[in-house]
């Protein structure tokens, strides 16, 4: 079956937003989790950088079904949140987001000068074995254990140590292991983000996964919010709509993000979605 | 029995010595006040105590635990509660979060338990807002709980941070001048809290600048002048004591008041 160019044009197209759209709400929540407990990172592209280059590998040196890259592509960004989250978590909040932005340009390097990642030309002849349902499938599960987390004793006590994590220590909330746990999740959410972006769109590269990519992800949740796991979405799905409907601005999109970014912090400091999640499920 | 006590417990700041040498030892079931100048190093000794400060020198023993290198979270977990001198509740929650963010350590429903809503799940959460409950109660909080903590008044954010501190039932509360910035009526109906929180069988270690509160409740008084214990005893012999007027009038008042004390004891008899 054939279709005209024009209809051809249009579904294709179509088919890349709806994908971007998942994706992203995917990255927004990566966010999501780390800004809930009263951190900083701008790793997210980094981790979704090595989810999406180690599910490449798998797929294509190794010859591993899908059903085995997706969850195992959250591994190898799990352990560099681990390395990088273990001694720069017990700082203050800068340093974490100074470590990311350097795991970020350090990862980047690696891609660009190791040929069996391919260089500056990056992987390609990725097979497509992402299915638009996996996407929203894990990002329906995503919502859902953040939002049940968020009602718990957890969530209070991600928001208490936002607040305040001294007094939240002293209501016996072990402050660390929550900011290390949340950055390993983020981290997982990332990676299996990137593997689905890597495995929808047949070739990948180190440009990908850069800094200008962590600050996008970073204006999804501070457009969207962190009160509720929707919020972040929300602001995704603006973001990554937005440059669609105004195709031609969308050179302009590095600036637009940080537009947002400066409007978003000086008028809508918790975000388009303000609501708060009330914590606890009785 | 003791269930608090310092030995040699000393803190620096670059230079100043905040807590120099302390010991301590605050009985079982009691209301201990630690009383002292500004600067005289009351906070930092708390801080010590609950962990956000590490000691320079010295160990604190907790109910038969050295809990000098312990994490602060973990001392929670060992029935360690606390207030702040400056109020630090969690503004942005419900009065009644904030209560149950004073239960973390003892609701034990794990990860896999809260995500798949087991019936576990359930009953933790259950039992966690019926003890926040009481705690409000407590504190005559409950009709406020469901409002944003950061919307209470100034009094009923000092008692929702006691609501919060004692909803564990801690072995210890630790009260950082709770009396501040209180009428006579409010601080009153507080000494009835702290004797009503001591009866129900958590010992209280307070600092307070409010002498006639801290003579009304307290079993034991330590006063600290620059970080050292300058006295250690029941309340009642304070006054007698040279060291402490000195400390709280200055040299000349304390040793003008001893010369009349003098002068009165030679024309009495
Ligand atoms: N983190 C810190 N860094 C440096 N100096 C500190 C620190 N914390 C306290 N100090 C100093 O230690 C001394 C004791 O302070 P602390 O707050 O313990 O006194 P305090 O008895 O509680 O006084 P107040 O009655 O005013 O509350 C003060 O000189 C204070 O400036
Ligand atoms: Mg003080």
């Amino acid at each position: 079956m054939t279709y005209p160019p024009w209809l051809d044009d249009f579904l294709w197209t179509y088919q890349n937003v709806i994908h971007a759209l998942g994706i992203n709400g995917l990255l927004a929540l990566s966010m999501y989790v780390v800004l809930a407990v009263g951190q900083l990172s701008l790793g997210q592209a980094a981790f979704m950088g090595l989810g999406a280059y180690s599910s490449a590998l798998m797929t294509l040196k190794l010859h591993l079904p899908f059903f085995v890259v997706l969850p195992a592509s959250c591994v190898v960004p799990a352990l560099f949140a681990l390395a990088i989250g273990v001694p720069t978590l017990r700082l203050s909040g800068v340093y974490l987001a100074i470590a990311t932005i350097g795991l970020g340009e350090v990862l980047r390097a690696i891609y660009l000068n190791l040929d069996v990642l391919g260089g500056a030309l990056g992987l390609s002849g990725i097979p497509q074995r992402t299915e638009t349902w996996m996407i929203y499938l894990l990002l329906i599960v995503a919502i859902a254990v953040l939002w049940r987390v968020g009602h718990s004793r957890i969530g209070r006590a991600m928001e208490a140590m936002r607040e305040d994590p001294n007094a939240a220590q002293v209501m016996g909330v072990n402050v660390q292991r929550y900011r290390l746990g949340a950055l390993v999740a983020s981290a997982v959410l990332a990676g299996v983000a990137g593997a689905l972006g890597a495995h929808a769109s047949n070739f990948i590269g180190p440009n990908e996964y850069g800094f200008e990519p962590a600050v996008t992800i970073l204006s999804y949740a501070l457009l969207g919010g962190i009160g509720t796991p929707f919020a972040p979405v929300l602001g995704a799905w603006i973001l990554t709509l937005l440059p669609e409907v105004l195709r031609g601005f969308s050179d302009f999109r590095g600036v637009f993000n940080g537009l947002i970014i400066v409007l978003a912090v000086l008028f809508l400091p918790n975000g388009l979605l303000a609501l708060r999640m009330k914590r606890r499920a009785a | 029995m003791t269930l608090l006590s310092t030995a040699g417990l000393t803190r620096k700041f670059a230079g100043l010595v905040a807590v120099d040498g302390v010991d301590m030892a605050v009985e079982v079931g009691s209301v201990h006040a630690v009383i002292g100048p500004n600067g005289a190093g009351k906070t930092t000794l708390f801080n010590l105590i609950s962990g956000l400060v590490e000691p320079t020198s010295g160990s604190i023993d907790f109910n038969g635990n050295d809990i000098s290198r312990l994490p602060v979270h973990a001392r929670a977990g060992l029935g360690m509660a606390r207030s702040f001198q400056n109020i630090r509740i969690f503004s942005a929650m419900t009065v009644l979060e904030n209560v149950l963010t004073g239960l973390h350590s003892t609701i034990t429903a794990g990860v896999g338990a809260i995500v798949l809503r087991l019936p576990g799940f359930h009953r933790a959460e259950k039992t966690a807002v019926e003890r926040a409950r009481m705690a409000l109660e407590l504190v005559g909080l409950s009709s406020k709980s469901e409002l944003l903590a950061g919307a209470l008044p100034y009094g009923d954010q000092r008692r929702l941070e006691i609501a919060r501190a004692m909803a564990a039932h801690p072995r210890l509360l630790l009260l950082d001048e709770p009396a501040a910035g209180m009428n006579p009526a409010e601080t009153s109906s507080l000494a009835a809290l702290v004797r009503r929180i001591r009866d129900a069988g958590t010992t209280v270690l307070l600092v307070e600048h409010d002498m006639g509160f801290v003579m009304d409740i307290s079993d034991a008084v330590t006063v600290l002048n620059f970080g050292r214990r300058i006295f250690h005893g029941p309340p009642g012999a304070i006054r007698q004591e040279p060291a402490v007027i000195e400390a709280y009038l200055g040299k000349k008042m304390a040793a003008r008041l001893a010369a009349r004390k003098d002068g009165q004891k030679a024309i009495a008899p």
